[in-house]
């Protein structure tokens, strides 16, 4: 789960990481009384999105005055931003940061993600901030400092102190540097991150670290002990098929073609796509319908898939070993008659109560195409498309 | 002998009085598994399917002399239970939940590295469908049925995928010695490496599929494994080739985040060392069989 910037800042601030002072804002009127807060003069205003490359899509201003605050937030609020980001929806605008401008002597990248090879929070730090770090990977690798934290001890005194030498700092730089990895890592560590971001980490003129941006990621799977953070999530920046899929126990992702897919378990999942594609077709969606579907679930599912326009015909593939052949085929049957489906629907059986399930359907009366197997019921589904969409 | 369980192994169930425990119990049982005990906390002195239930591992473990442990544990406990488990001594776990949060399997992998090699339990799962060897015994959910018995192993990350692979080795008449599920967590108890490694030491297993998926580096340890340590011919499939960067695709760890986790990448490595990679899921059976053909290598 994402969160957006200013958030991000009031937690790490509060675990002892320096931020600028700031202020969020949801109206113009409310952006120029932020910016008189800090003074009335120079400060940058910030989209508050859940995407990164936001300067490059106009989504950050240095302003020089509240009037231009002004000016600047009602042309940004409630406009959609797409970044390199974004998918070509892009998200839209519903609030600002107004904070303090930095006087920068030098930027600094500091990540912290789980390292899957060593199953271990690693740090990865440049002395080469600003850049995303795809690029910073591709462009300055060696510029890239990498350290593991051992879960059991923790983020050692040594190490933060050796990691801050290494980016070149000096002086009272190292002390601050040390406060602001060990306050990173309790963040991580106590909410459940899965990553912290401060890209750049900018040492100022005066000598001071200071965090100008930072991104926060959580775990979903830890949301139940972690209220707090749960708080925090911002349905305006959800694919609101995704957000409604997630509530009715569905993992669904919306993707460009116009196969919808509504499959068991998440290998399967992915494995149909792909032999979507290799059909010649292309998935509108992935959906896993999970492990002891019901009858309504599968309703949910068929409504999920079709509230995209998209879609020309729906796959129904099913290996079921927890769920039941005859639960799902009544699925299918009940979404029928609720939802009244007016497209081709391919529906492909397997394993536990197969036979049953497959009577179902065919006495059912419905115009389904039924598979037998994987291969069969992909290039059913492509053969089923209209011929205009076909042909494109 | 398969690997990891066989007609001889002593299940314990931790969580066996809850309605999923039972159910899938029973249809181990009916298998003839020798599930001999069941552990939920606060539910000792009682039995569920004839079979006793403790409130502690250790207790189960001192009584029935129980080996292996099959988890079916709430995500927020299903950590301590498998350090439980792994403190009592038992040999081989297999963790079912879905949902268990990354940090608290971190600490999991680092509490099962202060045992000796001797006494350490091997973790099967989180998030898997569980292990089975045909015709002996299985610990999981999976239906037993669509697994025939005999000799190559199967080892993936995702249930219902091992299903369709099972599947369609059946109907060419491929029999199978162990079905291993990993799970589809950022962070497992077991790779695909080490199974691996326990099918290349098996007598009774002559090739391998592995079954992976996009996100993370374990695809490409097995390679490496695979290329240099491995006599016995193994297939694979990969699936996500549809999938987009940057998008969790169901399994917690099958994202696309890093250099060299997308469908493409692996399949590409899996090549070069050696791997004979099934073009599509579809062709998962054949490539097996293409594998155990006499004439593979003259061809």
């Amino acid at each position: 789960m994402d969160i957006h910037e200013h958030q991000a800042k009031d937690i790490l601030a509060t675990f002892g990481v320096p931020v600028p002072k700031g202020g969020v804002a949801f109206s113009p009127e409310q952006a120029a009384f932020r910016c008189r807060e800090l003074g009335g003069g120079r400060c940058v205003v910030k989209a508050q999105v859940h995407s990164g490359g936001r300067g490059e899509a106009g989504g950050v201003k240095l302003c020089e005055s509240d009037s231009e605050v002004r000016t600047f937030a009602s042309e940004l609020l409630g406009k959609t931003l797409v970044t390199k980001q974004t998918d070509a929806n892009g998200k839209r605008v519903d609030r600002l940061w107004i904070e303090e401008a930095s006087e920068i002597a030098r930027e600094l990248y500091l990540g912290f993600v789980l390292d899957r090879k060593s199953e271990r929070i690693m740090i990865v730090a440049s002395g080469n901030g600003g850049m995303e770090i795809e690029d910073l990977a591709e462009e300055d690798p060696d510029s890239l400092v990498r350290m593991e934290i051992d879960p059991a001890v923790g983020l050692a005194q040594y190490q933060a102190r050796k990691l801050a030498f290494n980016l070149g700092l000096e002086g009272a730089q190292i002390g601050q540097m040390v406060t602001v990895l060990k306050a990173c890592y309790r963040a991580y560590r106590d909410l459940d991150a899965m990553m912290v971001e401060i890209n750049p980490l900018v040492v100022c003129k005066d000598d001071t670290l200071v965090a100008l941006d930072a991104k926060m990621s959580f775990d979903t799977n830890a949301l139940f002990r972690r209220a707090e953070v749960a708080a925090l999530r911002d349905p305006g920046q959800e694919d609101p098929r995704e957000s409604f899929a997630a509530d009715h126990g569905l993992a669904y992702v919306g993707l460009d073609g116009d196969i919808g897919c509504i499959i068991n378990g998440a290998g399967l999942a992915m494995a149909s796509m792909d032999m979507i594609q290799l059909a010649g077709g292309e998935p509108a969606n992935f959906l896993d319908i999970g492990g002891g579907a019901s009858a309504k679930r599968v309703c949910q599912a068929f409504r999920t898939v079709l509230s995209d326009g998209n879609v020309s015909v729906i796959l129904v593939n099913i290996f079921a070993g927890i769920n039941r052949c005859d639960w799902i085929a009544n699925g299918v049957i009940q979404a029928y008659k609720e939802i009244g489906i007016e497209i081709p629907v391919v529906v492909r059986l397997a394993g536990t109560n197969v036979e049953a399930g497959r009577k179902l359907i065919k006495e059912s009366g419905l115009p389904i195409v039924s598979a037998d197997t994987l291969a069969e019921a992909a290039e059913a589904a492509v053969a089923a498309r209209p011929q205009s969409i076909a042909a494109e | 002998m398969a690997i990891l369980i066989n007609e001889n192994t002593r299940v314990v169930v931790q969580g066996l009085s809850g309605r999923i425990g039972q159910f899938h119990a029973q249809e181990m049982i009916e298998y003839g598994t020798k599930v001999v005990a069941g552990v939920t906390p606060g539910k000792g002195g009682t039995t569920v399917l004839n079979r006793p239930v403790f409130n502690t591992m250790q207790e189960a473990v001192d009584a029935t002399g129980a080996e292996a442990s099959l988890l079916f544990v709430p995500p927020a406990g299903a950590a301590d239970a498998m350090m439980e488990a792994a403190d009592a001594g038992i040999k081989t776990a297999v963790c079912v939940t879905d949902g268990i949060p990354a940090q608290d399997m971190m600490r999991v992998k680092r509490f099962l590295r202060r045992f000796p090699r001797e006494r350490k339990m091997r973790l099967i799962g989180p998030n898997c469908a569980g292990i089975i060897s045909p015709g002996k015994g299985f610990m999981g959910i999976m239906p037993p049925n669509i697994y025939a018995q005999g000799r190559v192993g199967i080892v993936g990350r995702s249930g219902t995928l091992g299903y369709e692979a099972a599947s369609q080795m059946q109907a060419l008449g491929i029999g199978i010695s162990s079905s291993i599920g990993i799970g589809g967590d950022p962070v497992n108890g077991s790779s695909f490496k080490d199974i691996l490694e326990l099918f290349e030491n098996d007598p009774d297993t002559d090739a391998v599929i592995m079954i992976g998926e996009i996100g993370g580096p374990q695809e490409a340890d097995a390679a490496a494994y695979v290329r240099d340590h491995m006599q016995k011919p193994v297939a694979a499939y990969i699936a996500g080739l549809a999938a987009p960067k940057g998008r969790q695709m169901g399994h917690a760890g099958a994202i696309i985040s890093a250099f060299g986790e997308s469908a493409q990448e692996k399949v590409a490595l899996l090549s070069a060392s050696g791997i004979e990679v099934a073009p599509n899921p579809s062709a998962m059976g054949e490539t097996v069989a293409r594998i155990l053909s006499p004439n593979r290598n003259a061809a």
